[in-house]
């Protein structure tokens, strides 16, 4: 007897379950959002303003994955299983555009929310570094050229580089393949490093930039998959370790971590806007047009995001790390999304 | 005769060989039996001591975030500033969607509202000199606390022109500073509050308005990350209650009807053989294939919306029907052939017998089963990060539908916050708590088993 009831209590509730699944399976009313861990911090900010703000719309749902992993769920197609904006610290790549359009994504509307600015930091304790992107490139590069020759990389010492630099170990904690912030140290640091060398200079395009990218592969490099927590804890455990940041993830552990000067400049906001400090870059959220008025408050998501309130100077997003946008580049933005002007 | 005499003489004096082997292969054996006997009190005291180390570190990280700096504030609900048309009222002629859109456009309105200044206002009483610095003065209580003020107002627009007494949550960074989690000795540019504000902060905490208090907000609020002092629990524990509700509605009732029909009915053949095996391997799958499963089946082709709990729920389930299956199967293994040969000798059918006689002895084990199985799904975080449950929410899930985190989820993505030094007290909390629901999940196992439990 007892043991009837229960069966029939535990039927009913696997129907009323399934019931409202398939009736649930259709439509969405959450703005889901995935991409960059370095925009996620902002992001999600902004997700629960406006959840607080706007009582019509529910608050959005902030996923990361890094920027390809991001911009690889956007690009799945469109419909409420697939993701409505992609966060990125990186502009989106014509491969990735045409991954999206043969995928149904047609309407890709780029909305640049601010920058950010990349720091190597490492441990309060250890020693103070001025580096120069030249330096960065010899301690990570496979080969280095010597006497006009290409040779596997001697250095396991910052002052073998050179003799201004502390007497300690390399070892570089960088991002990982699948975040922005690793084309950026490329592009920014990297790269440029690596071509004021002679001997690159007298390669063509496409050997340089294969021999620039190349990484060693010791061990003095390693490539940290998760976010700066990880890059962090890398470094609490290696006093040595110099690991590549977001300024925003320093800011709120100044206590635990100190910035190298890059080519003598510090970093901090205004050397960012100024254009002073050498490695920085804007952040993008990617929105799907194809998604604005049937996921109920994406275009108003996308407005907020970058308006003057929310991310413009003394804003929250601006004590938060984000580097606001330009006065007459955000009003182009905001046009932007209006007229839905996609990529 | 004096060969014989002799010979038990000698044995006593000087034992034979064959005794000499045995002394030595006994003494062999005891020095043996001893090193595994200490080897096996070491293996233990390691394993305790290590489990020891464990609980003390998080429990001395994570006790302390129980509590949390709290200011307390005359709140002036000032007329001047929030200036709101009166709540509407639902008409007669009215639908019930046409008064929720207005109601909804009276909660924006009140959005509008600067509900910040009604603290610094609140708090420039309190701090003589607060004019000079306004970005701090805005920077005291934690930007949430703003949302807490407008949600009284909508629940009861009277307020308005009335005084209340409030415990507000100071800002994450002033509760690292009063707590000590931050090397008070290091200079100002390092630290994460201005000279100013350290030196407000002290005041008050000297003076008794700022406290440390029970943190409710831990318990009842959603994940935050605009307003850090805030963020709590709630969203993530009820998208693990509603997991485990689909679990305990799926894995149980399924699990329990095939132990029931492979142990009693099923022939024994092949097909039945195969069945078995793979069920056993089933249990060895590990979690995260699960999880992929989980995301390009019922996400990708049954279009279940992403980060909900009933997508986490239905992957934890499959998780789970192996441990169920199993745990029910040997239990009524374990029940003795007797009763149902009684049962069937009394002239009960092969349905009767089982499900009068057998199961009722057999529930005890199944629950028993069935609770380690929900604890350890409880537990399980990697095949959620696949399907997107690893995302930031920072709403309380309605429905199990509704985008949501999980417990050990919310664990993980408090692991990875920016601002370590106060999340390392919160994630250190949460471990806690969800430490707590095991524990407690595994006692109730751990009575029925008792209470019901029957000897033959």
């Amino acid at each position: 007897m007892k043991l009837n009831t229960f069966s029939s209590l535990l039927v009913a509730a696997t129907v009323a379950l399934t019931a409202s699944a398939t009736a649930q399976a259709q439509s969405r009313d959450t703005i889901q959002i995935a991409g960059s861990s370095t925009v996620l911090p902002f992001s999600s900010v902004v997700a629960e303003e406006f959840g607080n703000n706007f009582a019509q719309f529910r608050t959005p749902v902030v996923g990361s994955g890094g920027s390809s992993g991001g911009l690889r769920q956007f690009c799945q197609g469109v419909g409420a299983n697939t993701i409505d904006v992609a966060n990125s610290s990186r502009k989106i790549r014509p491969n990735e555009v045409e991954a999206c359009k043969a995928n149904g994504v047609k309407e890709i509307i780029e909305v640049k929310i601010g920058y950010d600015g990349i720091v190597f930091a490492s441990r309060v304790d250890a020693a103070i570094f001025k580096l120069e992107p030249v330096h960065v490139f010899l301690a990570q590069a496979a080969q280095v050229p010597q006497n006009g020759k290409m040779v596997a990389n001697p250095y396991s010492r910052w002052s073998q580089i050179d003799k201004a630099l502390p007497d300690q170990e390399i070892l570089l904690a960088i991002p990982g393949s699948n975040h922005g912030t690793r084309e950026v140290y490329e592009e920014k640091v990297v790269v440029p490093g690596c071509e004021t060398l002679a001997e690159v200079k007298a390669l063509d395009k496409e050997a340089s930039h294969k021999f620039c990218t190349a990484m060693r592969t010791d061990g003095r490099v390693v490539e940290i998959a998760g976010d700066y927590t990880e890059t962090l804890a890398r470094l609490q455990a290696q006093k040595d370790a110099i690991g590549v940041f977001g300024l925003s993830f320093y800011e709120a552990n100044r206590d635990r971590i100190k910035v190298a000067t890059v080519s003598g400049v510090e970093p901090n906001l205004d050397t960012i806007i100024s254009g002073e400090y050498p490695v920085s870059r804007p952040l993008y959220i990617y929105v799907k047009g194809a998604h604005i008025g049937v996921i109920p408050g994406l275009q108003e998501y996308a407005q907020f995001h970058v308006s003057e309130g929310m991310s413009g100077f003394g804003s929250v997003l601006e004590s938060a790390g984000l580097i606001p946008l330009a006065d007459d580049e955000r009003a182009a933005i905001i046009q932007n999304i209006r007229l839905k002007k996609s990529l | 005769m004096t060969i014989i005499a002799e010979n038990p003489i000698k044995a006593v004096a000087a034992p034979s060989q064959v005794q000499q082997k045995v002394i030595a292969s006994l003494n062999r054996r005891h020095r043996k039996e001893n090193l595994f006997r200490r080897l096996g009190l070491t293996a233990v005291l390691i394993s305790l001591g290590l489990v020891a180390v464990l609980f003390i570190n998080i429990f001395s990280k994570g006790l302390p975030a129980f509590w949390q700096s709290a200011i307390t504030l005359d709140i002036y609900f000032d007329p001047q500033i929030i200036k709101i048309p009166p709540m509407p009222q639902q008409r007669d002629d009215e639908s019930d969607n046409d008064f929720r859109q207005r109601h909804i456009e009276w909660q924006t309105e009140i959005g509008f509202v600067n509900f910040n200044r009604l603290i610094t206002d609140s708090l420039q009483k309190i701090l003589p000199d607060a004019n000079k610095h306004r970005r701090d003065l805005a920077r005291v209580v934690t930007s949430g606390e703003r949302f807490a003020l407008r949600d009284m107002v909508v629940a009861d627009p009277s307020i308005i022109g009335q005084t209340r007494t409030l415990h507000l949550l100071t800002d994450a960074n002033i509760d690292v500073w009063l707590k000590g989690n931050i090397d008070r000795s290091l200079p100002d540019g390092q630290q994460q509050l201005s000279p100013k504000m350290r030196e407000w902060v002290d005041k008050l905490s000297a003076d008794g308005v700022i406290q440390n208090r029970f943190s409710l907000a831990l318990f009842m609020n959603p994940d935050s990350r605009s307003s850090l002092a805030s963020a709590g629990l709630a969203g993530a524990f009820m998208g693990s209650f509603y997991m485990m509700l689909v679990v305990i509605l799926l894995a149980v009732p399924m699990g329990v009807a095939a132990a029931i029909y492979l142990e009693e009915f099923a022939p024994r053949n092949k097909i039945t053989d195969l069945v078995e095996v793979n069920i056993n391997n089933l249990a060895a799958v590990p979690s995260i294939v699960f999880g992929l499963l989980g995301a390009s089946v019922l996400i990708g082709w049954f279009n279940l919306p992403m980060s909900a709990p009933i997508v986490g729920g239905l992957v934890l389930s499959l998780m789970t029907l192996p441990t169920v299956i199993i745990a029910t199967r040997s239990t009524l293994k374990a029940i003795p052939p007797s009763i149902r040969q009684a049962a069937l000798g009394l002239g009960a059918s092969k349905m009767q017998a089982i499900f009068h006689h057998v199961l009722p002895l057999a529930i005890p084990g199944i629950l028993t089963g069935a609770i380690l199985g929900v604890a350890q799904a409880l537990g399980e975080t990697a095949p959620l990060l696949l399907i997107g449950m690893k995302s930031f929410v920072a709403s309380i899930p309605a429905s199990p539908f509704e985008q949501a985190s999980a417990l050990p989820v919310q664990i993980y993505l408090w692991q990875g916050n920016e601002l370590r030094n106060f999340f390392e007290a919160r994630t250190s909390a949460a471990i806690i708590v969800l430490l707590l629901m095991m524990i407690s999940l595994n006692g109730l196992a751990i009575w029925l088993r008792k209470k019901y439990e029957k000897r033959w």
